[in-house]
């Protein structure tokens, strides 16, 4: 990171790593929900790559934009997303964000900003530039967040959503979340690049790579990139670096993932170092950040509890929702 | 802007898109070539709209079809109706994975909370020597789809109370244009800023002995084949579906309980279209009603070619369509 980003203060941190908990206690409990059998779902997780939207999310206005991807879950717990909302939704229920009828790999909540969650590799960026130009034209100054993974990039809609994004000057930011693996293939052996943020310059826009499991580094590039999108000077490519602890979905061991590297990487794990320094700066006590975790815990068994017990939409709403109005 | 009493079908849309901006500055236009500096689109469309309303809101694009249809999609969500244009139609597929994964399933797939209130423009069709991948009349792949509807007008007037509409409309609509009838069969456009509402069918000629359903350029075929035949004593109804999806099942019925024969016609290939849809239903509601099997016409199963023989003989025309109702007309079931 650039020596003059801005840093999180106390306050920050600590939110930082209440998202980041949030996100990680509600990605564990999805597995053991899975297992279980009370509930059947595609699920992606997300562990590993908690820091980057809880570090960028911080920066965010309510009204400000998201999309995101299948894989997605994290961005949208950052962006403030009701667990109730959520659970009900992976049960398929009527309660949940979309009814029941998007499921976890398209979790949306317009009343704060999440707007699409895709299930299509890559397809967050063209839309995101819709929504930013929208934003452009009202002169409202929300930023848009596209978020994607390093697969993302090899795809052709990366190339022209950035291209249309630098002309059009958008205020958009291509959130990359490199956790290193394309479904099942390393970074490396599908990338012609050894960054994507090398791609950046190809689209005369600033490209930074970090360590996305750094709050500081998440924290001050993302601050950087939002303000340059608010004050209208056009987008930015984030490429931050990750990396993904589970396999692809639920269910796929990741017997093709280096087992060294995978072992330090999960070794390396971000939040338990953030959780040891916010102690032992004296941003919170043992305590208190007990509690937050045995908040989350209770929040998460009332949330699914709640799902379980929830009405799976009526058979009606296969009519409903096609288009504004009903059809016969 | 050209003579309100004589349009061309392509002028007609042009002045839907004036009236509409005029009306609700939330309406956008995006495309490549959109803007008058580019031209004013690949068909002289848009020509004027930029010096009036400005290049914020008529946008010329790179050439980059799931760039434009992102972009219309993300500031439908946001609350702008844009109208994006697709050079043509072809070009469409590369914007599918926008069209049809996001587009048309974001309203269901998030519960109704969110909706994409945009026009695609395209054009296309076969007679133009354009080759393979610069003709193809690709709507019944977008019928198919739930979350999208689909409109092909065939005259100047329909077109432009049709555009009005589709702006209207909270749903993506794919608005396909012809390149033959575009410029041919200027027509006036009837009363400014008077809506066509989709759906709904025209019976542009009425007749008792044979029904038959079309839309876009085929009714005009199908329109000059009926006057030919009139002369042999055959009386023909022609029904302009317009809309190709949602269609208008009432009127097409109805036209064909009366006739009790039918003909539809299409300019794709026939196989798995837009006729096979409208000949499957009238079979199941009027079965026993019917005085001989529901005819299908269509183009062939091959892409449409660029010699110019072989091009004429890729889709239905006039006499074609004559050869089909004379014959419907000879056979009687009971």
């Amino acid at each position: 990171m650039e020596a003059n980003f801005p840093r999180p203060d106390a306050q920050t941190l600590l939110e930082i790593y209440r998202k980041a908990t949030l996100i990680r206690r509600n990605d564990d409990r999805a597995h053991k929900v899975i297992r279980s059998g009370r509930m059947v779902m595609p699920f992606y997780s997300t562990k590993g790559q908690e820091i980057i939207p809880s570090a960028l999310s911080v920066s965010l206005n309510a009204d400000d934009y998201i999309c995101t991807i299948y894989r997605g879950i994290h961005d949208s717990l950052a962006k403030g997303l009701s667990l109730k909302k959520l659970w009900a939704e992976l049960g398929g229920r009527v309660t949940g964000s979309c009814k029941g009828k998007g499921g976890p790999m398209h979790i949306t909540d317009p009343s704060i900003g999440i707007m699409v969650t895709t299930g299509i590799v890559g397809s967050t960026m063209p839309i995101a530039n819709g929504l930013a130009w929208a934003s452009k034209l009202s002169g409202n100054k929300r930023v848009t967040i596209a978020n994607f993974g390093d697969g993302a990039s090899n795809i052709g809609a990366f190339h022209e959503a950035l291209n249309l994004a630098s002309l059009w000057k958008l205020p958009v930011i291509f959130m990359c979340q490199n956790n290193r693996f394309a479904e099942h293939t390393t970074f490396a052996d599908c990338t012609a690049v050894d960054k994507v943020s090398t791609r950046a310059s190809s689209y005369s826009m600033p490209g930074y790579t970090i360590d996305g499991n750094d709050p500081d580094e998440m924290y001050g590039t993302a601050r950087i990139a939002i303000e340059r999108a608010r004050a209208g000077e056009g987008p930015t490519l984030i490429e931050a670096m990750t990396y993904r602890h589970n396999g692809h979905v639920f269910g796929d061991d990741g017997h093709y993932m280096d087992a060294e590297e995978r072992a330090a990487a999960i070794a390396a794990d971000p939040l338990p170092k953030l959780r040891a320094r916010l102690i032992y700066d004296g941003i919170a006590s043992e305590d208190e950040i007990k509690a937050i975790e045995d908040g989350f815990e209770r929040e998460l068994d009332e949330a699914i509890n709640e799902a379980l017990a929830s009405p799976y939409p009526a058979l009606e709403e296969m009519k409903r929702d096609i288009f504004a109005h009903e059809i016969g | 802007m050209a003579d309100i009493e004589k349009l061309t079908m392509f002028q007609a849309i042009g002045v839907a898109l004036d009236d509409a901006m005029a009306a609700d500055d939330k309406v956008l236009v995006l495309g490549e070539d959109v803007a008058d500096k580019q031209g004013g689109g690949v068909m002289g469309v848009t020509k004027g709209l930029s010096a009036k309303y400005g290049d914020h809101r008529v946008r010329s694009t790179p050439i980059a079809e799931q760039a434009i249809t992102g972009a219309a999609i993300g500031a439908a969500l946001a609350g702008y109706k844009p109208v994006a244009e697709i050079m043509l139609m072809n070009f469409v597929t590369v914007a599918m994975d926008m069209l049809v994964n996001h587009a048309a399933k974001l309203r269901f797939m998030s519960g109704g909370q969110t909706s994409v209130p945009i026009v695609v423009r395209t054009v296309t069709g076969s007679g133009f020597s354009l080759g393979g991948q610069h003709s193809d009349h690709l709507e019944a792949w977008f019928a198919h789809v739930g979350g999208i509807k689909v409109i092909a007008p065939s005259n100047p007037a329909d077109a432009y109370g049709l555009m009005l509409s589709a702006i209207d409309e909270p749903d993506p609509v794919l608005f396909v244009e012809n390149l033959i009838i575009g410029t041919s069969g200027a027509a006036a456009i009837g009363p400014r800023n008077v809506r066509i509402p989709i759906g709904k069918a025209s019976v542009p000629r009425e007749g008792t002995d044979v029904t038959v359903v079309a839309y876009s350029r085929m009714v005009v075929e199908a329109l000059s084949a009926a006057a030919t035949l009139e002369k042999e004593g055959i009386s023909v109804e022609v029904v302009d579906l317009r809309t190709v999806s949602p269609w208008d099942h009432e009127t097409v019925i109805a036209s064909v309980a009366k006739t009790r024969r039918a003909l539809v016609v299409q300019e794709a290939p026939r196989e798995f279209g837009v006729g096979a849809e409208v000949a499957a239903e009238i079979n199941e509601v009027l079965f026993r009603d019917l005085r001989a099997p529901v005819a299908r016409l269509g183009g062939a199963k091959c892409p449409v070619p660029f010699s110019s023989p072989l091009e004429q003989a890729f889709a239905p025309n006039p006499a074609r369509i004559a050869d089909v109702i004379r014959a419907l007309v000879d056979k009687e079931f009971r």
